[in-house]
């Protein structure tokens, strides 16, 4: 049922790319890049090579990294397998799952974890043996592995990553999945959605064309995404799902069910993770076959209990139930039935429950497809993403269109919720709202944007409170705020807002409900042992070249395409930006890069423009001559 | 074409309120194509901010023009009549009797046939509707009359979702 670790696209293309990246005649033409599924249960790793997506193996030829941290005393730490043999033994200090954590409060994570919890508002932070842990830093540690793997199998330094997220993620744990990764040194091309990244790989793979169901059931998260697929082009027409629903829910499931069938108990932290072990073991047996045995030692002593496939099943179908009514929302949002479909495809290790694919495909009326490794899929499509994102020679001709998967709302009167962006809107958007002061000569407001369906803000999550400064003092209702909203690409919120009357920007700080402030963020990558201070300085140097070579390269095929846009004047200037950044690039003044860079980027802005624009009505021009 | 015109110049689509809208799909995934900030991920910051701009537009039209509502709102704004459903409440007395009987009749349906019989109804109902607002603005040019019926027909999509709401609920 599953193929092998690599995986073939655009077979033509592998052919013609015969020499190594390496034995171009200029090796910082290729961009190494990589996409990176950090799952609840395990994460990959996976990179184009010779045109062929692939996930990359560690020393001991393993793809799969357990999603497990162990703290150590010390400041030594333990990451993947190692950690997760030890998950039983050393529970307080071996984080996994930590996913489930992500930009989430104390109040959302259940009672029955067997952390140390700090006892504060915001996201939450463990105490270990090493200090607290936020959740950012547990998941940075994960990243910083698989960059490692990375830059040990491709020998080179990696130029950015796509990082896949459930598309059920809101803005709290996808911000908080960029922080991960920017500590982790790696620079974000992209925040993907897993189905989305599935669909590509599958799409591509088979060249699939109409409309899909991508059904994503994994350790923690469960998303169900509708994509159009039309040439390359992967559009998201909706997406639903539970970003706190998984394997990892059965396997608690399944757990209670036969410490009550015994009449036992979990009575500690070891209990509890060994009890989970002895599950998820059970559990995946019985996916195969149809009896499988419970065991685990409680208290020091064993337990042991034959389960039945039927016995899971009836444990499992609250759980599938629940995902079936998601897909079915998802339908209704899309305005589709799913005799609509042409396909549905299944995605995450939890599919792999005969359950799951018998509700799925009485769901869908059809057979869902399992011909690619449920386990890989993501990441394998997120590689050839950031391929296509880096620019480099013979990547898949790819284009991903993204919805916002959850309601964007603002606070009002008496504690009900005004929506500005609905779900399932394409991104990137933007809204603009305008407020007005209430109080006379008030020169500050404060904003409350939460995510969510419902009426009431108790019903909904907080994601941040946006004060804006700077409103200059009028009479009570005569400032106009005009306050925009925007989700970009990575599906992530900003806020700018200015105000009419007087026409000052307004000066926005950010207050994030569970997320890190842009501070601590700085705080945590200063305190990194990972990233020392000469490290820091020669990678900015470094990262700053880069931009410099990135900018000079586009702007000179920009002027090849579309010099004639521009007025000699105009050309003379560009020319002379181009060449003060030239320059400058090759020595090590890294402010002087950065005003060159500021220089010519500002400089090429309204060109940029106007070749936008002239792009727009090339490709009106070229469909209105298909029409005739 | 520029980033300031109206909707229907940006897709090049005639400003009707017949449209086909895989049609309008299309043209959005070339539009798109075109200035996605994922196609200047490597061209500098300058670019990706205009191609975020010309994205956000071209989404924000294509929201407006696959909603046959909103589409024919913004057809009636076109040609100088704006909705404006706040200012508008006044409807006709024999539109609100219908809404009275269709609310009364969801209230008392217990059963799911009862309210499948309620949504047939009121498909009919909204087929037939669209039909005459497509009429208005195609053939006659009627703005005034097609902004009343925009307006009817606010009410009725808002019940139609209670409608589907209820029917959700009898599913789950």
């Amino acid at each position: 049922m599953s193929k092998t670790d690599s995986k073939r696209w655009k077979p033509d293309v592998a052919l013609l790319q015969i020499s190594e990246p390496g034995a171009s005649p200029d090796p910082h033409q290729r961009r190494h890049v990589v996409g990176i599924d950090l799952g609840t249960t395990h994460s990959l790793v996976a990179a184009v090579r010779n045109g062929v997506a692939g996930c990359l193996p560690d020393a001991e030829g393993r793809v799969i990294l357990p999603s497990a941290v162990r703290y150590r005393e010390e400041g030594r730490t333990e990451i993947g397998q190692r950690a997760l043999d030890q998950a039983a033994a050393d529970p307080r200090n071996t984080v996994v799952s930590v996913k489930r954590l992500m930009g989430r409060g104390r109040d959302d994570v259940g009672a029955v974890l067997p952390y140390d919890f700090v006892d504060a508002p915001g996201m939450v932070r463990l105490n270990t043996v090493a200090g607290p842990k936020s959740p950012v830093e547990i998941s940075a540690e994960i990243l910083a592995t698989l960059r490692q793997r990375a830059e040990d199998t491709l020998a080179d330094e990696l130029f950015g990553a796509v990082i896949t997220v459930p598309a059920y993620f809101d803005d709290a744990q996808r911000q908080a999945t960029k922080d991960a990764a920017e500590l982790a040194g790696l620079k974000v091309l992209r925040l993907i959605s897993e189905p989305t990244a599935a669909a590509i790989a599958y799409g591509l793979d088979n060249a699939s064309e109409g409309l899909y169901a991508v059904y994503d059931l994994g350790g923690g998260t469960f998303d169900i995404s509708l994509l159009r697929m039309t040439k390359g082009v992967f559009e998201v027409v909706a997406t639903g799902g539970d970003s706190a629903l998984g394997g990892d829910d059965i396997d608690a499931a399944l757990a209670s069910w036969a410490l009550g069938q015994g009449g036992k108990v979990a009575a500690n932290p070891h209990d509890q993770r060994a009890a989970a072990v002895a599950a998820r073991a059970a559990k995946e047996a019985l996916s195969g076959a149809s009896e499988a045995t419970f065991a685990c030692a409680l208290g020091g002593l064993p337990f042991s209990l034959a389960v039945t496939r039927a016995d899971l099943e009836a444990v499992a179908t609250p759980f599938v139930e629940r995902t079936v009514a998601a897909a079915r929302l998802v339908l209704r949002d899309a305005k589709a039935k799913p005799s609509d479909l042409d396909g549905v495809v299944l995605v995450g290790g939890s599919t792999r429950m005969p359950l799951v694919q018998r509700a799925v495909g009485e769901w869908a009326g059809r057979s869902p497809l399992i011909d690619l490794d449920p386990d890989q899929v993501v990441a394998l499509g997120a590689a050839i993403q950031a391929e296509a994102l880096a620019g480099n020679a013979f990547a898949a001709d790819v284009l991903l269109l993204d919805v916002i998967p959850l309601s964007l709302g603002l606070e009002t009167m008496g504690g009900l919720v005004e929506r500005i962006i609905p779900r399932n809107s394409p991104i990137p958007t933007a809204r603009a709202q305008e407020f007005t002061t209430f109080q006379n000569g008030q020169t500050a407001m404060s904003i409350h944007v939460v995510q969510g369906e419902r009426e009431l803000i108790a019903d909904c999550r907080s994601l941040a409170r946006f004060e804006l400064h700077g409103i200059p003092p009028l009479v009570a209702g005569a400032a106009r705020i005009r306050v925009t909203f925007t989700v970009d690409a990575d599906g992530l919120l900003g806020v700018t807002a200015r105000e009419e009357t007087a026409g000052v920007e307004a000066k926005v700080t950010v207050k994030p409900s569970y997320g890190l402030s842009d501070e601590e963020v700085a705080r945590m990558l200063g305190e990194s042992f990972r990233t020392a201070e000469a490290d820091m300085v020669a990678r900015s140097l470094r990262e700053a070249q880069v931009d410099s070579d990135r900018l000079l390269a586009a702007t000179a095929t920009a002027l090849a395409d579309d010099g004639d846009l521009l007025s000699p004047d105009e050309r003379i200037a560009i020319d002379a930006q181009m060449a003060r950044l030239g320059a400058v690039r090759g020595g090590d003044d890294r402010f002087a890069i950065d005003d060159a860079l500021k220089a010519l980027s500002s400089g090429t802005e309204a060109f940029a423009a106007e070749r936008m624009n002239r792009g727009i009505r090339r490709a009106l021009a070229g469909r209105r001559v298909e029409d005739i | 074409m520029s980033f300031d015109s109206d909707d229907f110049a940006l897709f090049g689509l005639p400003r009707r309120f017949a449209l086909d809208a895989a049609e309008l799909a299309a043209r959005r995934r070339t539009l798109l194509a075109e200035v996605h900030p994922d196609r200047f991920a490597t061209s500098g910051a300058p670019a990706q901010r205009i191609a975020m701009q010309w994205t956000v537009r071209v989404n924000e039209a294509f929201e407006r023009l696959k909603d046959p509502l909103r589409r024919a709102a913004y057809l009636c704004e076109l040609h100088g009549v704006p909705i404006g459903a706040e200012d508008n409440t006044t409807m006709p007395p024999e539109f609100l009797i219908q809404q009275m009987a269709w609310r009364e009749t969801l209230d008392d349906a217990s059963t799911r046939d009862a309210v499948e019989a309620i949504a047939r109804s009121l498909d009919a109902h909204r087929d037939q509707a669209y039909a005459e607002l497509a009429h208005a603005l195609d053939d006659g040019g009627a703005y005034d009359g097609a902004a009343q019926q925009v307006r009817a027909l606010m009410f009725v999509e808002r019940f139609a979702g209670d409608v589907e709401d209820r029917l959700e609920a009898m599913e789950a």
